[in-house]
């Protein structure tokens, strides 16, 4: 039992991460209807302001206190990915706007390309060690639970709250959900539509930033391919909790980070992602539009 | 008159103003992307350590050419633009008739395929035909024959397939696997593999029948990437991520082969000196073949009841549907006969490398492979083929570039870029030319008389 709900911690750590990058998916997908291929990559670019400013702190000041540090880490890293988000858009997908399904699709993975092949030119393409930052583990009940995974847990659940208000309660939120029902309709009722896709943008990279931080915090490590297993993971997370749903993200990366701990725990650690992909199918041939998602009604 | 040339030359200056301001703004937005990431370099120092190199001379150049880059496109090509823009849509529209090199222009790439390693051994010998034939001819080749196949699935039945390069790895462990294990013939096991792979399509087919648009694409990808970790960690079989080695050639129908220990090496029948450029040649015009095969397959297929469901399949599938096309055998057909080809490509491979591991199959070639049908324009034989042409050969001939180094010096090696080009290629390519570089729709069912329309006036369905 205890061994249980250690697997389920550590699946929440996981999932909470894996959320944090599928809500990117799930929005962009929403407003836009594209596939952003590019998002683990900037979930990576994310990882790396993280660690190139956690260094750059390690060589300024003597020292700094962990949670100022964590806290300026994840400002820059949130600051800077949206800047890449951002131009990506500009530069990659708006263009595409309104051009058939595929180009964007295929943009957004030649930007995928791009982005770790740039990291990988730029930074080298070794693996990134650095030194624990948090390394206290405190043991409740006969269950080891680490500083970093409340952190995690904590800095997840107060994102997703200010994320929440922010779609939900501000005029910002209702534009974006304006645009996701009918984006044409919305221009004509005065939403500014570009605006509030870069907003979007922005917002899914800024996301996507801190989860790149605390991957960052909680592997210690980070390579310039690393967006792609998260990536393709948080991406299976969205399309299980039904792709375009919010909730439903979160609930997917929960689910997926379990499955994947629970999988690793009690049957083979090697076919962990064997086991989420397959679990991705078969959900989606009993469910094809996701645990959360609206069916998609077609009108002819 | 001199109104006018004043009027010009306020049209000018505001547009250098223009020009200036945006080259302003692209400059502070790249010193904001790049400051950390080409100004700081991270290395690891003697103990381990992560350390910072600070790099500001080259962040300061990549700033400056890049506020270069966008005051040239805003000041001189923009305007060129729309000028063009402007004066195609004064032009009345008339088709013009094709020339003679268009006309045949399919024969002539043909013969041109043919002749090519004769050219090649005709300028640089025969050692140093070895190169030009197998890492441009083959290389290529093998991915025109790849996205030919995808373009069965993506391009004529319109489902959207991420995880293609699964049968391709399909294929070649079934060569690899039947070949060292049992010792049969490539002759015998090339059909075997591309039966495996069409079997493994219509697996596949199954299941996600019932889905459609990106839950298709999520699912394929999932599967591609299932296969490649079962190879990966099944290792009784596969040997793990150390992969198969060893694997036989192909030999000419038993009368001669290429292994210069064999009897019936192809330099002792014809008296040659050994060279493993015979080998290559004959490799080269074996994916010939297997291409124009691939490619006559598909052109028959379109005319086929079969085909033409694929593409209304494609168009639209409720109208389809309701017109009593079978959707599901459709769909499976589009499976089993793409990844049949991919399974072909496959055991071609392994039989070219001698050796396959799951490195060779991971997503970023399903990427790679989907990019070429769509940026030669899906549906499109002839596009996909100058797609394939310029993505693979361009990336290839970077490595050729040596000239490079006395420019930016010993270190320098443009391999390294050599992925970072081709994304940013698709990228170019794509906002360029949406539909490809063979963007029209030609009918294989009309009335009268046949006439090719943009595609971009065609809706895509959802399949």
């Amino acid at each position: 039992m205890e061994y249980f709900v250690q697997q389920l911690v550590n699946g929440l750590t996981l999932g909470s991460i894996y959320g944090l990058i599928a809500i990117g998916y799930t929005m962009v997908y929403g407003i836009i209807g594209m596939i952003n291929f590019a998002h683990g990559d900037i979930f990576m670019i994310g990882a790396f302001t993280a660690l190139i400013v956690f260094l750059i702190l390690g060589a300024m000041f003597y020292s700094v206190p962990v949670v100022v540090a964590l806290l300026i880490m994840m400002i820059v890293a949130m600051l800077l990915t949206s800047l890449y988000n951002w131009t990506i858009e500009k530069v990659a997908y708006r263009p595409l706007r309104g051009s058939f399904r595929l180009a964007p699709l295929i943009t957004a993975i030649g930007m995928s390309i791009a982005l770790s092949n740039f990291v990988q030119v730029t930074q080298g393409p070794r693996n990134k060690p650095i030194p624990p930052m948090v390394s206290q583990v405190y043991n409740i009940a006969g269950i080891s639970v680490s500083l970093k995974q409340i952190i995690i847990v904590i800095v997840t659940v107060s994102l997703l709250a200010i994320f929440w208000y922010l779609v939900n309660k501000t005029a910002l939120g209702r534009a974006q959900r304006a645009c996701e029902q009918d984006r044409r309709m919305a221009a004509l009722l005065g939403v500014d539509v570009d605006r509030t896709i870069s907003i979007t943008f922005i917002m899914g990279a800024s996301l996507a930033a801190v989860a790149g931080t605390l991957f960052l915090m909680y592997y210690g490590v980070v390579v310039f391919s690393d967006g792609f297993v998260p990536g393709v993971k948080a991406f299976t997370a969205a399309v299980l909790g039904g792709i375009g749903s919010i909730p439903g993200a979160v609930l997917g990366g929960l689910l997926i980070g379990f499955i994947e701990s629970m999988w690793s725990a009690y049957f083979s650690i090697d076919y962990k992602d064997v086991a989420a992909f397959s679990i991705l199918a078969i959900v989606l041939i009993f469910l094809p539009s996701g645990i959360l998602g609206r069916p998609e009604v077609e009108k002819v | 008159m001199a109104q006018a040339v004043s009027a010009q030359r306020v049209a000018a200056e505001s547009n250098f103003s223009e020009a200036a301001r945006q080259a302003l703004y692209a400059g502070l937005i790249s010193f904001g992307l790049f400051v950390l990431f080409i100004g700081l370099r991270t290395d690891q120092n003697i103990r381990n350590e992560l350390i910072l190199v600070q790099r500001w001379g080259t962040l300061a150049i990549v700033v400056l050419l890049t506020m270069a880059g966008r005051f040239l496109f805003v000041a001189f090509a923009q305007p060129a633009i729309a000028a063009r823009a402007a004066a195609r849509a004064k032009a009345t529209a008339v088709a013009a008739e094709p020339g003679a090199l268009r006309k045949n222009g399919t024969k002539l790439a043909i013969l041109a395929l043919f002749l090519y390693p004769i050219f090649i051994l005709w300028a640089v010998g025969l050692q140093g035909s070895l190169k030009w034939v197998d890492n441009f001819g083959i290389q290529i080749l093998i991915y025109v024959m790849l996205a030919w196949g995808l373009n069965i699935v993506v391009g004529l039945a319109g489902l959207l397939d991420l995880g293609y390069v699964a049968f391709y790895a399909v294929g070649a462990y079934s060569y690899a696997l039947l070949g060292t294990e049992l010792g049969w013939s490539f002759w015998i096991l090339l059909p075997a593999a591309g039966i495996m792979a069409a079997f493994w399509g219509v697996i596949l087919g199954f299941p996600v029948l019932r889905l459609r648009g990106d839950y298709l694409a999520i699912v394929t990808l999932a599967f591609g990437e299932i296969i490649r970790l079962v190879l990966i960690n099944w290792r009784e079989v596969t040997n793990g991520s150390a992969g198969i080695s060893g694997i036989p050639k192909v030999d000419f129908f038993g009368l001669f082969d290429f292994n210069v220990s064999s009897d019936i090496y192809f330099g002792k029948v014809f008296g040659l000196a050994a060279s493993g450029a015979y080998y290559k040649i004959f490799l080269y015009y074996l994916i010939v073949l297997l291409c124009l095969l691939t490619a006559f397959v598909t052109i028959r297929l379109r005319r086929m009841p079969v085909g033409r469901a694929w593409e209304a399949l494609r168009e639209d599938e409720i109208a389809c549907r309701s017109l009593g096309i079978n959707t599901t055998t459709t769909k499976l057909t589009a499976f089993a006969i793409g990844a049949m080809f991919g399974g072909f490509a496959g055991s071609f491979f392994a039989a070219r490398q001698g050796f396959v591991s799951p490195e060779s199959f991971v997503f970023l070639e399903s990427a790679i492979i989907l990019a070429i049908v769509v940026l030669g324009g899906m549906g499109s034989l002839m596009g996909i083929a100058i797609a394939a042409l310029v993505m693979i050969g361009g990336t290839e001939i970077l490595r050729e570039m040596t000239f490079l180094k006395q420019v930016f010096g010993q270190d320098f090696t443009p391999e390294l870029y050599r992925m970072l080009l081709f994304g940013l290629a698709m990228i170019i390519v794509m906002v360029w030319k949406p539909r490809g570089f063979v963007g029209s729709r030609e009918p294989t069912a009309f009335l009268h008389q046949r006439k090719a329309i943009s595609a971009a006036f065609t809706k895509e369905g959802h399949g």
